[in-house]
């Protein structure tokens, strides 16, 4: 049988963005430690809700790490404190007796917050639509198998392709850059013959959306690959920034 | 009055049906499709799918999800895989093969037609899937690899590790993300859809309430699409996510669109079993975990002992032993139905005696670690998170739960609902699954309804109308948002002391309880009065917080669980009428000797469309009769 816990939770509240936020202090009895990170959420906006308090505002929907709805900072931690895991998949086992645990959103200037734990990802889609896809019609291709991809490319494209979107890299980074998740999309299609047709347009015009979005840049921290749920790591990075050296020498 | 529903499909034979049919529609000109306006009201497989294709065919598109972006609609959970009839394992597989095993497996209650065109296009997905650089899993040499799936003996599902419905969702999203960067789709994330709105019989619109702002906003448009998903959540733990629901259906069924098949629901055999009141979901473990995986439980009742300590001869394998041909990976609404059985009986396992065991034991002997953490790695992973368990070392504890819902409103061979110019795709409508649905066949039908079918068949309905003939100051406009506004301002101002929530839980419950995965007569009408007494209660007594005009989440999910409420009572009705056991819907007055579901074709090769009434009112029940000419009606065997 799991063990309950008392915790005292220290969640930003903040109305909207242009009110002054706080932390305000909750404490929490009889937590059932099988409970996920955002179950233990639920019970504590039950309560609120029936003493007539606003309830915290935070985002979530899959519940099973995919979706990339959830995100917080957890005592300082993106997602808290377990290794590859989202705010959904941490469990109160991961907790003891008398924690005080702090609850914060996402921070980013380009990832702006909307009210409490909720922030406006919006740049994520705007970089995307400058690129993150294959451009030509795709609906009457050839046969798939008439395109042989090796079972490595295959494999490599799809562990940067597991992005879920989240802004944990942002949030962690400490120049709040947004290399690791611009350089998943990248990569998945450097790693892929679909591909490399666009691969130099793809790479300069997803770098200058990223740029003109306000994230800052790289400077090795590698706090984002510890930050991402899903383990993408900064060797991306060096993929991109690959892409993007070869994209300027062929247009020199 | 009662009607006979015509599903306009089209003559000749069943392999020439879709030929023949895209060759007869009428087409709209490349220069004519820019003056029409297309609403697409979500962003999972079907609605993103549907939106990027005829955004690229030019059409002017407006699509809505009530999410921050497209991308994380639910069809992103979906775990094991697509099926196609590719063939690619010269395993016998054919496009025919798997329109008949989607029949049966759907229990021989879906439409013929349809069916035999999802496996027509299925291996189009695939292509196309690939060419948007989707990383579909290879084998050595470099070819696509594929696996099984339950209610068939061929290798035809296509996966991406266990996040296939991730990858595919997001080629989606990119191919979204292109038309929204070229101009032809616009974009309008967080908005809810709360009302369709009609005009002269035709849909011509819908009311959305932005969920920043709270600001209700009319948007007009020659058709409307429906891509928004099932209703699982209903019974409030489901594997669905949180805000998953039915009311954009269910404000169009409150308009006149006719509701088909509720009661079919598909319940998952292979879920983490139920653990804490707290609980607000069951977390799927994929299919595939079938493949390899050995379900069992102790033949002694209650058996205290841990499972490595039970001897091999004191185990049941109960689907090896009673389905040796198809054996663990016999169909869902089977295989859920049997470990219920088996835990009714007292020998299910776990601290709640409703679990049984999923056993990698002797494929990890067989195939090595190595090979099993490849193939379910993540799953098995997600597995230990939630359960502290580690699967490697000791089996799985699994039970059903609901998961997917085969209803949804009816449309026709064109997809459009009996109320022109409303279309339906995905999960939202009833027409490929029939009673039960196979494995990997939901993400194969949402794109296939997006990417091919919907493609080809809204420029036959929009030839035939005047684009742009309404705007948003129409009354129709007018007197929706009138009405949504109060329904909102009544929510907020009942102000009652039970949390949204609970009422959602309560319904769950009753509806787990009495209209699951066993249901009868007495049970049914039970659970029809126990829903009258939550309606009234709700609204007499729910606790909403906050102000209409800003992100306000309770009461986002207040107006969606009212809306539970009301379908689930139809829901029910349909479980009521259907007095036959067919795949998901299994009356227990209707069984074989075996215990195994007994159909009745009869009286009950029909799809029952419901018709709206009014509150309160009995909804009417309409027909389609089901007509098979290729395959003959036998009761569904995989032993």
């Amino acid at each position: 049988m799991a063990k309950k816990i008392d915790i005292t939770l220290k969640v930003w509240r903040q109305n909207s963005p242009k009110t002054k936020g706080k932390f305000v202090q909750y404490t929490l009895s009889q937590i059932d430690q099988d409970a996920s990170f955002v179950e233990m959420l639920d019970i504590l906006n039950e309560s609120l809700t029936l003493s007539g308090e606003s309830p915290i505002a935070f985002e979530s929907d899959c519940r099973e790490g995919i979706c990339g709805s959830c995100g917080a900072m957890v005592n300082g931690k993106a997602h808290g404190p377990k290794k590859e895991t989202t705010l959904c998949q941490l469990h109160m086992r991961m907790f003891d007796q008398n924690d005080t645990i702090f609850i914060e959103p996402f921070r980013a200037k380009a990832l702006p917050l909307i009210k409490d734990l909720v922030i406006d990802r919006s740049a994520l889609d705007r970089m995307i639509a400058q690129g993150g896809y294959i451009s030509v019609r795709t609906g009457s291709a050839p046969d798939a198998n008439t395109l042989l991809i090796r079972k490595e490319s295959a494999e490599k494209a799809m562990d940067a392709a597991e992005c879920i979107g989240c802004g944990a890299c942002v949030a962690t980074c400490p120049n709040a850059a947004a290399m690791l998740f611009v350089s998943a999309k990248v990569s998945q299609f450097a790693r892929l013959p679909q591909g490399h047709p666009e691969r130099e347009k793809r790479v300069q015009s997803m770098i200058a959306q990223m740029d003109k979005e306000g994230f800052g840049n790289c400077s090795n921290a590698y706090e984002c690959e510890v930050a991402c749920p899903k383990g993408i790591s900064v060797s991306t990075i060096n993929r991109m920034n690959h892409e993007f050296l070869r994209a300027g020498l062929k247009e020199a | 009055m009662p009607q006979i529903l015509n599903a306009n499909i089209p003559n000749g034979a069943l392999h020439e049906k879709w030929t023949n049919h895209i060759f007869n529609q009428k087409l709209v000109n490349p220069a004519n499709k820019r003056k029409y306006t297309i609403i697409v009201v979500g962003t999972g497989l079907a609605g993103s799918a549907a939106a990027a294709t005829l955004g690229e065919l030019g059409y002017n598109i407006k699509a809505f999800t009530y999410h921050d972006t497209p991308r994380r609609a639910h069809s992103i959970a979906a775990q094991g895989g697509i099926n196609a009839a590719k063939n690619y394992h010269n395993d016998g597989d054919s496009v025919h093969r798997l329109f008949y095993d989607t029949i049966k497996g759907g229990d021989f209650r879906s439409r013929e037609a349809n069916v035999h065109r999802l496996a027509e296009v299925s291996n189009l997905i695939i292509d196309q899937c690939v060419a948007q650089g989707v990383p579909f899993a290879r084998e050595y040499g470099g070819l696509l690899d594929n696996r099984s799936f339950g209610g068939a003996q061929v290798s035809r599902t296509f996966f991406a590790r266990g996040q296939t419905g991730q990858q595919l969702l997001l080629g989606a999203y990119g191919a979204l993300m292109k038309e929204v960067a070229a101009g032809h789709v616009q974009m309008f994330p967080r908005r809810d859809m709360l009302d369709l709105v009609v005009i002269d019989g035709q849909a011509k619109g819908i009311i959305v309430r932005n969920l920043l702002t709270g600001e209700i906003e009319s948007h007009g448009a020659d058709a409307v699409i429906l891509a928004t998903g099932g209703y699982s959540r209903c019974f409030f733990l489901s594997t669905n996510a949180q805000n998953s629901n039915v009311s954009a259906a269910w404000s169009a069924y409150k308009k006149g669109a006719f509701m088909a098949n509720p009661a079919y629901t598909q319940i998952h055999p292979t879920c983490i079993p139920v653990h804490g009141d707290y609980q607000s979901k069951l977390t799927l473990m994929s299919e595939s975990l079938r493949n390899d995986g050995r379900v069992w439980v102790p033949k002694q009742k209650k058996d205290p002992r841990p499972p490595d300590q039970i001897p091999e001869n004191e185990r049941d394998y109960y689907l090896e032993n009673k389905y040796p041909r198809f054996g663990n990976l016999v169909p869902r609404d089977i295989a859920s139905r049997n470990a219920k059985e088996q835990c009714d009986a007292g020998r299910g396992v776990g601290e709640t005696g409703f679990a049984v065991y999923l056993d990698f034991k002797d494929a990890i002997s067989r195939c090595g670690k190595t090979d099993i953490s490849e193939k379910y790695g993540n799953l098995f992973d997600m597995y230990q998170q939630i359960t502290d368990e580690n699967p490697y070392q000791q089996p799985m504890k699994i039970y059903p739960a609901i998961h997917y819902s085969m209803g949804g409103l009816w449309v026709d061979y064109n997809l459009m609902s009996n109320l022109p110019g409303l279309f339906v795709l995905g999960e939202a409508n009833f027409s490929d699954h029939g009673a039960n649905r196979l494995g990997a066949s939901a993400l194969m039908q949402g794109l296939a309804d997006g990417y091919f079918i919907i493609p080809n068949t809204i420029g036959h309905y929009l030839d035939s109308i005047t684009p742009s003939q309404f705007t948003t100051t129409h009354e129709a406009f007018q007197d929706a948002s009138l009405q949504v506004k109060e329904r909102i301002d009544t929510l907020l101002s009942i102000k009652g002391k039970r949390t949204v929530n609970d009422f959602h839980k309560e319904l769950g419950h009753v509806m787990w309880e009495k209209c699951g995965m066993a249901r009868h007569e007495t049970g049914l009408k039970e659970a029809l009065s126990h829903i009258s007494k939550i309606r009234d209660e709700f609204w007499q007594n729910v606790a909403v917080v906050g102000e209409g005009n800003t992100l306000n989440q309770t009461l986002e999910r207040a107006w969606r669980v009212a809306d539970f409420i009301d379908f689930s009572a139809l829901l029910v009705e349909d479980a009521l009428h259907r007095r036959e056991s067919c795949g998901g819907h299994f009356r227990i007055e209707s069984q074989t000797p075996e215990g195994e579901a007994k159909r009745n074709d009869a009286e009950f090769s029909h799809v029952a469309a419901w018709e709206y009434t009014g509150e309160q009112n009995t909804p009417t029940l309409h027909k389609e009769e089901l007509m098979f000419s290729d395959v003959i009606l036998s009761e569904r065997s995989y032993k």
